[in-house]
């Protein structure tokens, strides 16, 4: 690079510099506390009128922003709290956070409506026996589909891996772990077993079959799915469900081999300035009406057995939303696999796209 | 205190410091899930010559070069026009070739994902065109013989490098159509004129007189098309449909779900690098050239 020739002192410039590197060590948490609450969640993922009955509800006012994926959010806070105090992470991301130490403990004491979960949620593997988070909605993924174009339910994941019957019209999660995960469902291997002959027989089963791919979409394979460009999409139940919702013409199955299953967390992460307003707020979710008029509007399955009781049947039997007792037998939940095995799968990652 | 200018301090902060943090993270290693420590290894840099790396460098090359060579194909006669129109119209076509500027990226990249889908608005003039070829065919008799084919297949513009060489030609052309503009707008008509007064053909005139003359026109349109197609990703991620990354892509996902924050800086200022070069190899050849042209 060519040195500019600057027409100050060395000493001034020095002075400078020194005076611009004070400045990067501003204080963290620049939001205010007391009577606010930070409030980082996924987009579209609460009732309509949540926030402003919570805040009617609690006097707290709330500051809603708003992350695409696990990863945005990890990087956010990857480097200290600039100041959220509840954030949503999926099941693998909390174990990645907790084994970062990035998250506080919660006080049971103040979220007496734990009262309100289905007992199945009340010790996870990610979180045994609850204490850095409470479950807000869970999900599967799974195959979106156009009922009309296709021959028979794509209830397999080899409509996709393997088969070219409908090549050119499939559409892929971008995700790489996802997407190896479900090759390994596939071969009858269980989706946290990263070995080395699995990522490689993945990696090889993908490469194969891309050429039949058609996107490798970041989030909109419902999207695509409406708008006749694929006739087939991997994607999260909720999507799809708010496909299904547009046209009568889609399905969504979770294919036989098994599907995965996540849940999206309430936690509470280091440095945030109003730790008591995050659990105020997660007390205040978990409550029966509220996570009944919340699951209402999102549409993913609720944890909340009391919020479920509020709900018709067109939601609590309706099969994208709950799966039957066999899908979940077979369907599994994804750990987190250490970060040597994602740089492994980050590397193959890398060879698929680079390929062809 | 004789701190420097403001723009200066501006520089220092905002740009010399974050790159010299990136070039510091390029020397380090993961030690946890959040810390970096500076091992000044070389490792990042050697992982940067691995077939799939290198092959999405080329291939991210090749895309911006070709699309650079379109985008001046079609900024030339653009600019020609501009500058040889009248003075009241003149306002009025720069602001046409300028407004794009102020319509966000991303909004401009999804008009193209719904203009060029298999069922966009592109695949469907085509339909209609072929609907038209077929009955014409149909009306003159020929009708049984299926010449266009059985039925319209849409044209897959997505997905592939033609969909994306679309996108980085659509989204960067201001950029190119504006330096020839204003290298045009300065160069004396007279010359022109003269040339043709003294019996040389039109195309004699351009490819003697206007080309050379423009020259340092062309390569700024080059060079600032060329380095932010380099650096792309949205593009090759919406209209590539995944399938089509480009190096940006990479240094994305290092960042992101890599979690590997030293190779992605690694990455980033290898393709700063090859910045620089093209840069210097600019300034070097309109330095010579600046050196042989008399003013």
């Amino acid at each position: 690079m060519r040195k500019n020739r600057m027409p100050i002192s060395r000493r001034a410039m020095l002075a400078g510099a020194g005076a611009v590197g004070l400045t990067l060590n501003m204080p963290k948490g620049a939001f205010a506390a007391g009577g606010k609450l930070n409030f980082y969640n996924w987009d579209t993922y609460i009732g309509e009128t949540t926030i402003e009955d919570f805040t009617k509800e609690t006097g707290i006012d709330v500051q809603y922003d708003l992350f695409a994926d696990n990863d945005e959010l990890f990087a956010k806070l990857r480097n200290g709290n600039p100041g959220y105090d509840l954030i949503v992470p999926t099941n693998d991301f909390v174990e990645r956070m907790l084994t970062a130490d990035m998250l506080v403990p919660l006080d049971h004491n103040k979220i007496p409506n734990i009262k309100n979960l289905d007992p199945a949620f009340a010790n996870p593997a990610h979180d045994p026996g609850r204490k850095y988070s409470m479950p807000y909605f869970w999900g599967t993924i799974g195959i979106g589909y156009r009922i009309s174009k296709v021959s028979k339910v794509p209830d397999s994941w080899a409509d996709i891996y393997t088969s070219d019957e409908y090549a050119g019209s499939i559409a892929f999660l971008n995700e790489a772990t996802t997407i190896m995960q479900m090759a390994m469902k596939l071969m009858g291997k269980s989706m946290n077993d990263w070995s080395d002959e699995n990522i490689a027989a993945a990696e090889a089963m993908i490469l194969a079959q891309k050429s039949r791919i058609t996107a490798f979409a970041p989030d909109n394979g419902q999207d695509l799915l409406l708008a006749g460009e694929v006739d087939l999409a991997m994607e999260w139940n909720g999507d799809i469900l708010q496909a299904m919702d547009e046209d009568d013409d889609i399905g969504y199955v979770v294919p036989k081999e098994g599907g995965l299953l996540w849940e999206d967390d309430l936690c509470i992460p280091k440095g945030g300035p109003n730790p008591d307003a995050a659990h105020a707020m997660i007390n205040f979710l978990l409550d029966d009406k509220v996570g009944a008029a919340n699951a209402d509007y999102v549409y993913y399955a609720t944890p909340n057995a009391a919020a479920r009781e509020h709900l018709g049947p067109e939601y609590n039997e309706n099969p994208a939303i709950f799966p039957s007792a066999e899908t979940l037998a077979v369907s599994e939940v994804s750990i987190y696999p250490g970060q040597e095995v994602i740089s492994k799968v980050d590397a193959a990652w890398t060879r698929i796209k680079a390929a062809g | 205190m004789a701190f420097f200018g403001p723009t200066a301090g501006w520089l220092v902060l905002f740009f010399f410091v974050p790159l010299a943090i990136i070039w510091v993270y390029s020397f380090g290693e993961n030690i946890s899930l959040t810390e970096i420590k500076t091992t000044w290894t070389l490792d990042n840099y050697k992982r940067l010559f691995q077939p799939a790396i290198i092959s999405l460098f080329w291939r991210s090359l090749w895309l911006s070069f070709i699309s650079t060579i379109i985008c001046i194909m079609i900024a030339y006669p653009v600019a020609m026009v501009i500058a040889t129109s009248s003075a009241k119209a003149k306002p009025w076509l720069l602001l046409v070739i300028i407004l794009p500027f102020w319509t966000n990226l991303l909004i401009r990249t999804y008009a193209l994902l719904n203009i060029l889908g298999t069922r966009g608005r592109l695949n469907d003039l085509l339909e209609w065109l072929w609907n038209l070829g077929d009955g014409t065919l149909a009306l003159i008799g020929l009708g049984g013989y299926a010449l266009l084919g059985d039925a319209f297949q849409p044209v897959k513009f997505l997905g592939n490098p033609s969909g994306v060489m679309i996108g980085l030609v659509y989204v960067y052309l201001p950029f190119a159509v504006l330096p020839i503009y204003s290298s045009l707008e300065r160069m004396d008509r007279n010359l022109l004129e003269a040339s043709l007064d003294l019996g040389a053909s039109q195309w004699r005139t351009f490819r003697s007189i206007l080309l050379p003359l423009s020259i340092a026109g062309i390569s700024t349109a080059a060079i600032i098309t060329f380095i932010p197609m380099l650096g792309s990703f949205l593009i090759p991620n919406l209209l590539g449909r995944g399938q089509v990354d480009m190096i940006a892509n990479v240094i994305e996902r290092q960042f992101k779900s890599a979690n590997d924050w030293p190779f992605g800086s690694a990455l980033s200022l290898f393709l700063l690098y090859i910045t620089f070069i093209i840069l210097a190899v600019q300034a070097f050849a309109s330095m010579r050239k600046g050196g042989n042209r008399d003013g």
